[in-house]
């Protein structure tokens, strides 16, 4: 016997004890699909036969069940399943994960079941059980069509057993996953079939009326370009020519140029054809009246038509779905009554409104599924994306437009209705919003907690799939519920950057060969060192004018734009500061003709300003001034003391009093240091902007430019405001040319003598790798004084700076490059215009990696 | 960094026998962070001056105290006052260089150990926590001491950014050499805020012996107690006690709060359980079986709750972890039967976010919340709360921004709380209850919280909606 079962389906075993079911299921069955009652039972008892474990097994059988039916696995439940309530359950389980029941019956006589039996020790409940076994298993046979199971197969003897070679399983009718497209994805048609004509010419189809025969139905459509059309149901019904519709729509399928779903409406017809009882109202009183003319062969061709076409098809590798109401993820690629009733009518939440129309509930609201969805339905005034999903019924029949959705082009081509042929009962959608905000911005205006509670991991295109751990997410929780910014701005943090490798010179712990040398020993062949301003980070997205603030994200009343800091905090605790700041920078821009040659009404720009005093006023007073106070303040009493204990002729005071000598000369080296990157703020004027990456723009994420690209862009929009703005001096270092090395070491020395930071070396082109592994973003070495600040006024004595040595990068590399990915990842999500929640979850990764514990100084 | 001992007796030089260590020797002592050096800079009949000089290793500091677990910022830091501050490492290294004096011990002259001496102390330099000069004073004066304090600035060249929290200080008085170290062994440390050694049962007996015969006389002594065994509360307790000798102690209050509180801050803290108290109050009139507490903090409105028998459920929600943390401690959660904790549920969660978590509540409390939200963010705190989770019964509070005159302490503009980001009237707060009702479909009804002032209004203010218009 062949045995052929779906790809995905919940099979249940059934048969006597000793019938063979599990050697059966070995056979044929991989051991991780296989979950038996009895290998449960053992679980939670440490007996296989112990039937006081029954309830509990059957709750452990149930639950791996569930997981695997979830995660779309075939699963096969090896019990004996010979009573009906046993089997309820079965049937129950296949409906909530939409699978289908197959049913295996092994059906051996009681005999050969016994005599097995026998010979296993293990099993000595009496032969009674084994009889009644075999007899509820006998009478239940015809019913089990009834109960539920689509697939019935019942094996009568172990010839029988043993005949079958092969389970086949097949795939479902809804799986086109080999197709890829091109398609052209047609919506709610209604017998508007002017308007079809119009749009398929639109888009590049030849329409020729033939002569209809049993292959075609009267038209001729040749495709351009290996496209095939997907009509998305309600052909027929309010429109003034719906069997034209018909006509077209099968003769495309029948000639394997269409693909098509039924709509409520079709089936409706359908139900009518094949003589149901059906109210012709909602437009099939109109179709009715249509088909009239139309002979009975045509009629019966439609009913086969409607009756033969599979509720949703699932293309392209799983990253389409298309149904005509829209389909839930768990529901994709399913099927069952439930799946098919969804495509049809979407989901309803069984109340009437106003209208008298049912309520829809949008199921899309809610989607999170990889998989986009196209779908009609519900008439719209626009289509437009919602967690990727589209609705492209624009109510051609209540005088809206005909849509087509192009893909993997994602483009939209319309016709307008030529008339108004039916008065829609509601008027089109209401928007849920009075503000030009879009659909997906109204609803990204509240984040779920579930987008970002937890262990998560978040794939990225750099880097694939980085993990962020619950303890890490907690934290960045409070951060971003406390501090940051409205999400709607925050489209991007930076990554941390770690410092060069320690350098092997006595006197520095950093020093530029390690930073250069980072991407030589890489194989990277040129690489910009550009100067590390000292003040604080501060990423900032400007727009041209506040309409673009409203349309691009969705934010209304809160100005030009924003300035926020590396954990999105806002830069400005005063607002009308800020929207000073903003405001200079965004009429630098203009000035500049930013918009025009960057064809962008908005940007994001990653910048440091100065001076560092501005935000770390508390740090400053707290930490750096303090220790500069209490050591000017403790000093030069102890070295009094010491000089009057040298000066008494106290042995061994010497030494020590020419130790505080040099450590007072610490203390004011590094006060000097720290004050230089402090200066006070009294007016804008007073701030110094230094971009440095134009991070993205309209359609454009600016990571695929080399940084010289970004500096010569920056260097020209800072003459408009050389008051605010600060081009950033940089030196290209080509690994050829030693002369270029040489010259960027020197050229550091030279900062940094003068009391400038260091300079931070990058890769020459944005995004490098070695092999397929990502480098570090940048690198940063900072100058000798500079390191005061960060290791301690004495770090520099010979006893110091030997222990300091001695520090590990690999955690804050590590940490770079991820946030790094999550970062740029944010960005594209951003710019592809992606639900808020996706930018969401990659801006909060960064932020929960930058709670993991790792050396600040570095 | 220093500190120096001098004294005027007859003759000064005693002071090397009293003390113990030889005048003409430099002598140095190693301990856990680095080195004590001790040396006489000045020895005449007339006049001897002694110096315990701390040398820390900044590096060995930080290294060390990321080995120990140790939570505290300043000792992670090499950037670090440590070096500079007399600190709890002082009072190590008096204790290990000057034990035998400590002791009440001198093996030469017996005599000096009773004999008081004037003696003039100078430490360079003292941080002085939130209470600054007058801590100082406060600790010192009432065992006789003369004080004189000399303020560091932050930095010269920013005369703008103010004084600094160090400060030199000379200390005058005549007294027993062991009466001196000891004051000086308890208070240094009761100065600094950061402990650099962990604070564990055995501190209490150090406290106690080397506060025999004073301490429990100083009218300052429970702050000191709680000072001096920073961060430990039951240790403080437990001190107390033994300090009063079996006499009760009142510290039921508020026990985890170690500085001195400002007159806002006590009246604050009493109108925070006035608030308590009556958001219980309308709970309990409501009868309700559950309640959801958004912004929970540390459990306080939770531990009034479960007093009232007829609420089945309390989801405590908070956005800090370590609040939650906190609050399962105060609630004694982990000892709870597990009947209780059935009924308490702590879950961290954000105001900003929806979540399914906070649906089907009969009651939701934001109990001083609100003002902690960015006014922009106040849009989505309205949705998920009023949208989403709508709740039968929600009871908001905030504080009344008029009321803010009668804290005298308090500058006009001036918020009453750093993270609050703002404060309403009477007025502001009616309208955006009302606008919150047109929205969501809610009912509300204002009532004020403490004494209510004319033309003022209480401190705070409480609105009560109910759903359903």
């Amino acid at each position: 016997m062949e045995i052929k079962i779906p790809e995905l389906s919940l099979v249940a075993l059934m048969g006597a004890s000793g019938s063979g079911k599990s050697s059966f299921a070995r056979k044929h069955f991989k051991p991780t699909e296989i979950v038996s009652s009895d290998t449960c039972r053992g679980l939670v008892s440490d007996d296989e036969n112990s039937l006081f474990a029954t309830s509990d097994a059957f709750d452990v059988l149930y639950y791996i069940a569930r997981k695997r039916l979830k995660n779309g696995l075939l699963t096969v439940i090896d019990a004996t399943n010979v009573q009906q309530e046993s089997r309820k359950g079965i049937i129950e389980l296949a409906r909530e994960y939409h699978c289908l029941p197959v049913a295996i019956v092994l059906l051996l006589s009681e005999d050969v079941c016994q005599a097995r039996n026998q010979h296993r020790p293990d099993r000595n409940f009496g032969a009674h059980v084994i009889r009644q076994q075999y007899i509820q298993l006998k009478k239940s046979l015809r019913n089990l069509k009834k109960e539920g199971f689509r697939y019935v197969y019942v094996l009568r003897s172990e010839e029988e057993v043993n005949a079958v070679q092969h389970i086949q399983r097949e795939k479902l009718y809804n799986d086109k996953k080999d197709e890829t497209g091109p398609f052209d994805i047609i919506g709610d048609i209604h017998g508007c079939f002017d308007e079809l004509q119009e749009l398929l010419q639109k888009l590049g189809y030849t329409i020729v009326k033939v002569e209809a025969n049993e292959q075609n139905f009267g038209f001729n459509v040749s495709v351009p370009d290996n496209r095939k059309i997907i009509f998305l149901g309600d052909f027929i019904d309010r429109g003034p020519d719906s069997p034209n519709v018909l006509r077209l729509v099968m003769s495309m399928v029948n000639a394997g140029t269409a693909y098509c779903v039924p709509g409520n409406h079709d089936l409706k017809l359908q139900k009518y054809l094949v003589g149901k009882k059906v109210q012709l109202k909602h437009g099939l009183e109109i179709t009715v009246q249509q088909l009239t003319n139309e002979s009975e062969a045509f009629k019966q061709s439609v009913e086969n038509f409607l009756y033969s076409l599979i509720s949703h098809y699932v293309f392209d590798d799983g990253k389409l779905v298309v149904a005509h109401a829209g389909l839930k993820e768990e529901m994709q690629g399913r099927g069952s009554a439930a799946v098919r009733a969804f495509c049809l009518y979407g989901e309803t939440t069984g109340e009437i409104d106003e209208f008298g129309l049912p309520v829809r509930y949008n199921w899309a609201k809610e989607y999170r599924g990889k998989a986009k969805v196209v779908y009609g339905h519900t008439p719209v005034p626009e289509a437009e994306w919602l967690n990727k999903t589209i609705d492209i019924d624009t109510g051609c029949v209540f005088g809206g437009k005909l849509t087509a959705f192009r893909y993997p082009e994602e483009e939209l081509v319309s016709v307008s209705a030529r008339q108004v042929y039916c008065e829609p009962a509601k008027p089109l959608q209401q928007q849920e919003n009075t503000l030009a905000f879009s659909s997906q911005q109204a609803y990204d205006d509240l984040l779920d907690i579930e987008d970002v509670i937890g262990k998560r991991i978040v794939q990225t295109r750099l880097r694939h799939n980085i993990t962020l751990r619950e303890e890490n997410s907690i934290a960045a929780l409070e951060v971003m519920s406390r501090f940051s910014v409205n999400p709607k701005w925050l489209m991007y943090l930076p990554p941390t950057m770690s410092s060069c490798a320690t350098s092997d010179l006595p006197d520095f712990l950093e020093y530029p060969a390690q930073a250069l040398n980072y991407y030589k020993k890489r194989g990277v062949q040129k690489v910009i060192c550009e100067e590390k301003h000292m003040g604080s980070r501060a990423i900032l997205v400007i727009c041209q004018n506040e309409t673009a603030a409203t349309q691009r994200f969705g934010i209304a009343n809160e100005g030009l734009g924003i300035c926020y800091t590396r954990t999105g905090r806002n830069f400005f605790n005063d607002t009308a500061v800020e929207k000073a700041f903003i405001s200079r920078v965004n009429m630098a821009l203009t000035k500049s003709g930013f918009w025009e040659k960057f064809d962008t009404n908005w940007v994001c720009l990653d910048a440091e300003l100065m001076p560092w005093s501005a935000k770390a006023q508390s740090l400053l007073k707290d930490q750096y001034a303090a220790v500069g106070a209490a050591a000017s303040g403790a000093l030069p009493e102890v070295q009094k003391t010491l000089q009057m204990a040298v000066a008494r002729g106290v042995e061994d005071a010497t030494p020590f009093y020419e130790n505080f000598q040099q450590k007072t000369a610490c203390i004011h080296q590094y006060i000097h240091a720290y004050q230089h990157y402090c200066w006070q703020v009294n007016s804008l004027d007073d701030y110094k902007l230094a971009p440095f990456h134009i991070l993205a723009t309209e359609a454009a994420v600016h990571t695929d430019k080399n940084h010289e690209w970004h500096m010569q862009n920056i260097a020209e929009i800072c003459p408009a405001d050389p008051q605010l703005l600060m081009a950033t001096p940089y030196k290209i270092v080509d690994f050829a040319d030693q002369n270029t090395f040489d010259d960027a070491v020197a050229w550091w020395l030279q900062l940094t003598g003068k009391g400038g930071e260091g300079m931070v070396v990058k890769p020459y082109d944005f995004i490098a790798y070695q092999k397929q592994e990502l480098l570090q973003p940048a690198i940063k070495c900072r100058g000798k004084e500079y390191l005061r600040i960060i290791y301690g006024p004495e770090y520099d004595l010979a006893e110091n700076i030997t222990r300091l040595k001695k520090r590990g990068l690999s955690r804050k590399q590590s940490l770079a490059i991820r946030e790094f990915a999550l970062g740029v990842e944010a960005l594209e999500r951003f710019v592809r215009r992606e639900p808020l929640r996706r930018i969401h979850e990659s801006v909060f990764g960064v932020l929960a990696l930058e709670s993991e514990e790792v050396d600040p100084r570095l | 960094m220093l500190l120096q001992i001098t004294t005027t007796h007859q003759p000064a030089t005693d002071l090397g026998y009293v003390l113990h260590k030889h005048p003409d020797k430099f002598q140095s002592v190693e301990f856990s962070m680095g080195k004590a050096h001790i040396f006489y800079p000045e020895v005449s009949e007339e006049k001897t001056s002694i110096c315990l000089l701390l040398d820390i290793d900044p590096i060995n500091m930080v290294r060390s105290g990321r080995n120990n677990d140790s939570n505290n910022f300043v000792l992670a830091h090499y950037v670090n006052d440590r070096p500079y501050v007399a600190s709890s490492f002082l009072s190590v290294a008096l204790a290990k260089t000057f034990s035998t004096a400590m002791n009440g011990k001198c093996k030469d002259k017996p005599e000096l150990v009773d004999t008081k001496m004037p003696f003039e102390v100078s430490i360079s330099v003292v941080s002085a926590p939130s209470g600054g000069e007058n801590l100082i004073r406060n600790l010192f004066l009432p065992l006789g001491y003369t004080v004189s304090l000399e303020r560091q600035t932050l930095d010269n060249k920013f005369p703008e950014w103010g004084e600094s929290k160090y400060y030199k200080l000379k200390l005058q008085h005549t007294l027993t050499t062991k009466e001196l170290l000891s004051h000086l062994y308890v208070l240094i440390p009761t100065l600094d805020n950061d402990k650099h050694y962990f604070v564990s049962s055995n501190e209490i007996e150090k406290l106690l012996q080397k506060g025999e015969g004073w301490l429990k006389d100083h009218p300052k002594k429970e702050q000191i107690a709680k000072r001096y065994l920073v961060n430990l509360n039951s240790l403080t307790r437990q001190a107390l006690e033994r300090l009063s000798e079996g006499e009760a102690v009142n510290n039921a209050k508020d026990e985890d709060d170690f500085l001195e509180k400002t007159e806002v801050e006590k009246r604050k803290e009493t109108l925070h359980d006035v608030r308590i108290k009556l958001v219980a109050e309308k709970i309990a009139a409501l009868a309700a079986e559950n309640v959801l507490d958004l912004g929970c903090g540390e459990g306080k409105l939770i531990r009034q709750l479960l007093k009232q028998k007829q609420i089945k459920k309390i989801v405590g929600m908070d956005v800090s972890y370590g609040d939650l943390l906190k609050a399962k401690e105060r609630l004694h959660y982990d000892q709870m039967s597990p009947k209780q904790k059935e009924r308490i549920q702590l879950i961290q969660g954000s105001l900003t976010y929806k979540d399914k978590r906070f649906e089907g509540f009969e009651v939701a409390t934001l109990v001083e919340v609100i003002e902690h939200l960015d006014p922009n963010r106040l849009k989505a705190l309205e949705r998920v709360v009023f949208e989403f989770a709508q709740p039968k019964t929600v009871i908001l509070t905030t504080p009344n921004k008029e009321y803010n005159v009668m804290w005298e302490k308090l500058a006009a503009d001036q918020l009453r709380h750093t993270d609050h980001r703002f404060e309403w009237t009477r007025k502001e707060f009616a309208d955006w209850t009302q606008q919150i009702c047109e929205n969501y479909k809610y009912e509300v009804s204002l009532l004020p919280i403490g004494e209510e002032i004319e033309n003022i209004g209480g401190p705070s203010q409480m609105a009560i909606f109910t759903y359903g218009n």
